[in-house]
């Protein structure tokens, strides 16, 4: 992308196009009025989302403005912002690793706002991960998710007995998927398969992490194989149109779908509607333990910020205990300091909390990253995952010749990028698939 | 002086063409066949080694293949009605032009609501007694039902094009000829074959190549329709470049897509050929 736009732009330049025209249209994103200080962020894309957490906002702090990007432009944005000494963003919020990636010279050191905010004691993992690997802190861990089950009470009705719903291993899972669809007479267990879902976090930190232990050395071990055997069989007990579910709360709310796996953003408006129907379960365990992702967003300054000390106060205001909470509330991410949840919190919201705190603090939890350090390569890594989900589960595709093609692709991309591995692999200079 | 003022009239769209067109298309070859380290085959590797690529080549054709005779045949009929001028006949020919106005998302949105597993279709079915639980006519397992749906919505979307081109083609045909063969005697059918259907060639031939261009770039209506279940080439270029950020891949994707327009766009001007002395 950068080749062909900075070159067609010289061209146009000497064809006598206004420069500022161009940029105008390569901004990629919009102020929704309102003017103040840009609050630039990749998270609560949805207009509903989004529009819940500028009331949140709104409430907490006068004069800033939330525009949401795609994680793609967002790395373009600020570094081609700051490179040209004009940076139009005051504040930056991003999951770990769209914000990690930018420590290296884009980034404002946050270690101080920190060290003034040291009393709300945030998890040493969290405050490890925002020091990207330095001695600095590059940004303000901000706010968690997770990915849990989510089961109807008729689902529960069909669980085999002796199994524990809190407690389940993946074969368990699969009988339960078998006995549901034999009750039922048909499949009542969805993924979120569709062109948006997020079934490549269930691959990437979920399954493969609890067959294999790892996420990327152990793409084509022989345990991911296993894996993969594993995800087909499962795979036949789910709803067909699971290809087409993006977001599961949809499905359940419709009642296609009685049992299903998704971030905890996109299952909670079922429970929301009716809390009573729904329980809200940890992850299942595999060989290996109990694989799970913990997405960790934070908020950055960027370098030469337009109000670096407006930014300073809305990352204060956001990062006190009753705003996380406000914004459990309202979108439902967990807070990132340890805040005591309000017993007066919504029935799907505290299911959800005692979901995710139960998966964390199994004790053979295996806890993933979403890759770090890809930018805008992240989306061809997913890519690895989705392919070779299509063509292992759903063309049938012989699963070892597609794990060395698939892993081939992998090696190509992380060689390119020279990063080191991220949890749960282990971080040696390079990642490696073995 | 003279003989260069062609060439300076015709110099702002030259630049423009050079400028908008020529040098991103230049931009696109190189960046296909080249990395940091010079010359390079691997963007089509990963291209041909991608599970996406020779299905969404394959499609393509089909719908190709599939659409553009069945389109053609409508269109024609449909101008010979014209042709006839019936009783409301201008209500008709809006009626029948009403999908060129209409996106193509938002067109693929609209057979969306008629397909989907809850659509209209479906519910028709059902409240027939026809079938149980409806037909999954967007199931990624049934690859025909939704090349079906997306052929549908393809005729049904752009056939007023090849429409408003066949009437305009027929229209230049001085109706002289028809009526000489009419005194002659000739049928409906030898006068279709022998008399409208050789003058309407050069009308035909743009409607083919127009048509065919514009298929090879449908990719919205099979994106609202199947999502990814139905891939199609320009819909892959745009995965590659906007969700994979992958320009160089992308590009190779568009030059295969450049590649089949001007193979079939040259097919055409040598096979449908206006008979000699037809004027």
């Amino acid at each position: 992308m950068p080749r062909i736009t900075v070159s067609r732009r010289a061209v146009l330049r000497t064809a006598g196009l206004g420069a500022a025209a161009l940029a105008a249209g390569c901004t990629g994103f919009a102020t929704t009025g309102g003017g103040g200080m840009v609050f630039l962020s990749t998270q609560f894309r949805p207009v509903d989302e989004a529009q819940r957490f500028r009331d949140l906002l709104a409430r907490t702090i006068s004069g800033v403005s939330y525009v949401t990007i795609e994680e793609g432009p967002f790395a373009g944005q600020v570094r081609s912002q700051v490179d040209a000494g004009a940076t139009r963003i005051g504040l930056l919020g991003g999951l770990h690793g769209d914000l990690a990636p930018l420590a290296d010279g884009y980034l404002e050191d946050v270690t101080d706002v920190l060290a003034r905010l040291g009393d709300h004691r945030w998890p040493a993992d969290y405050l490890e991960l925002a020091r990207a690997g330095s001695d600095r802190t590059w940004y303000v861990p901000w706010a968690t998710a997770s990915y849990i089950l989510a089961a109807h009470q008729d689902a529960l009705e069909n669980l085999p007995s002796g199994v524990d719903p809190a407690a389940l291993s993946y074969d368990d899972l699969l009988d339960w998927a078998v006995a549901a669809r034999r009750a039922e007479g048909r499949p009542v267990l969805g993924l979120p398969a569709g062109p948006k879902g997020l079934l490549h976090r269930f691959t990437q930190g979920y399954l493969l992490p609890s067959f294999t232990g790892g996420q990327i050395t152990t793409f084509r071990s022989a345990e991911a194989v296993t894996a993969w055997e594993y995800l087909r069989e499962l795979w036949a007990n789910c709803v067909p149109s699971s290809t087409t579910y993006d977001f599961m709360q949809e499905p359940m709310e419709s009642g296609e779908v009685r049992l299903a796996w998704d971030h905890v953003v996109r299952l909670v408006s079922a429970p929301r509607q009716r809390p009573d129907s729904w329980r809200m379960l940890p992850s299942p365990r595999g060989p290996r333990g109990l694989g799970y992702m913990a997405v960790l967003a934070g908020m950055a300054i960027p370098k030469g910020s337009t109000d670096p000390e407006l930014a300073r106060r809305t990352i204060e205001a956001l990062s006190l205990p009753r705003t996380q909470v406000e914004l459990l509330r309202s979108n439902s991410f967990f807070p990132a300091v340890a805040a005591d949840l309000p017993d007066d919190l919504s029935p799907a919201i505290a299911m959800e909390a005692q979901a995710v705190r139960r998966q964390q603090d199994a004790e053979d939890a295996i806890l993933s990253l979403p890759p770090v350090g890809l930018g805008e390569r992240e989306g061809e890594v997913s890519k690895v995952f989705q392919d070779t989900f299509r063509s292992i589960v759903l063309d049938g595709a012989p699963i070892r010749s597609t794990l060395d093609g698939q892993a081939r692709v992998l090696q190509g991309i992380l060689d390119e990028l020279r990063v080191p591995c991220w949890a749960p692999d282990p971080p040696a200079g390079r990642c490696e698939v073995s | 002086m003279r003989s260069r003022s062609p060439w300076l009239l015709l110099l702002p769209s030259l630049v423009l063409m050079a400028a908008l067109f020529g040098w991103p298309l230049v931009q696109a070859v190189l960046a296909a066949f080249r990395d940091e380290g010079g010359f390079t085959l691997a963007h089509w590797q990963r291209l041909l080694t991608d599970p996406y690529f020779l299905p969404a080549l394959r499609n393509t054709v089909l719908l190709i293949v599939i659409v553009l005779p069945v389109q053609l045949a409508l269109a024609i009929g449909m101008a010979l009605l014209v042709q006839a001028r019936p009783r409301f006949i201008g209500g008709h020919f809006y009626l029948w032009c009403v999908p060129l106005a209409i996106s193509e998302l938002a067109a693929g949105l609209v057979w969306l609501s008629v397909f989907d597993n809850r659509g209209y279709l479906n519910s028709l079915l059902v409240s027939l007694g026809l079938s149980e639980n409806g037909v999954q006519w967007l199931s990624y397992e049934n690859t025909t039902t939704m090349l079906l749906t997306v052929v549908i919505a393809e005729i049904w979307r752009a056939t007023s094009l090849v429409f408003v081109i066949v009437v305009a083609g027929m229209q230049v045909i001085p109706r002289d000829y028809d009526e000489a063969a009419q005194v002659f005697g000739a049928s409906l059918g030898q006068r279709l074959r022998h008399v409208t259907l050789p003058l309407l060639m050069p009308s035909l031939q743009v409607a083919l190549i127009l048509r065919t261009i514009l298929a090879l770039q449908a990719f919205a209506v099979a994106q609202a329709l199947t999502g990814r279940d139905f891939p199609l080439l320009v819909g892959e270029t745009y995965e590659w470049y906007v969700n994979l950020r992958n320009p160089a891949v992308s590009s190779a994707v568009a030059l295969v897509v450049l590649a089949l327009s001007l193979g079939t766009a040259l097919l055409y001007l040598r096979t449908v050929r206006q008979p000699e002395g037809a004027r």
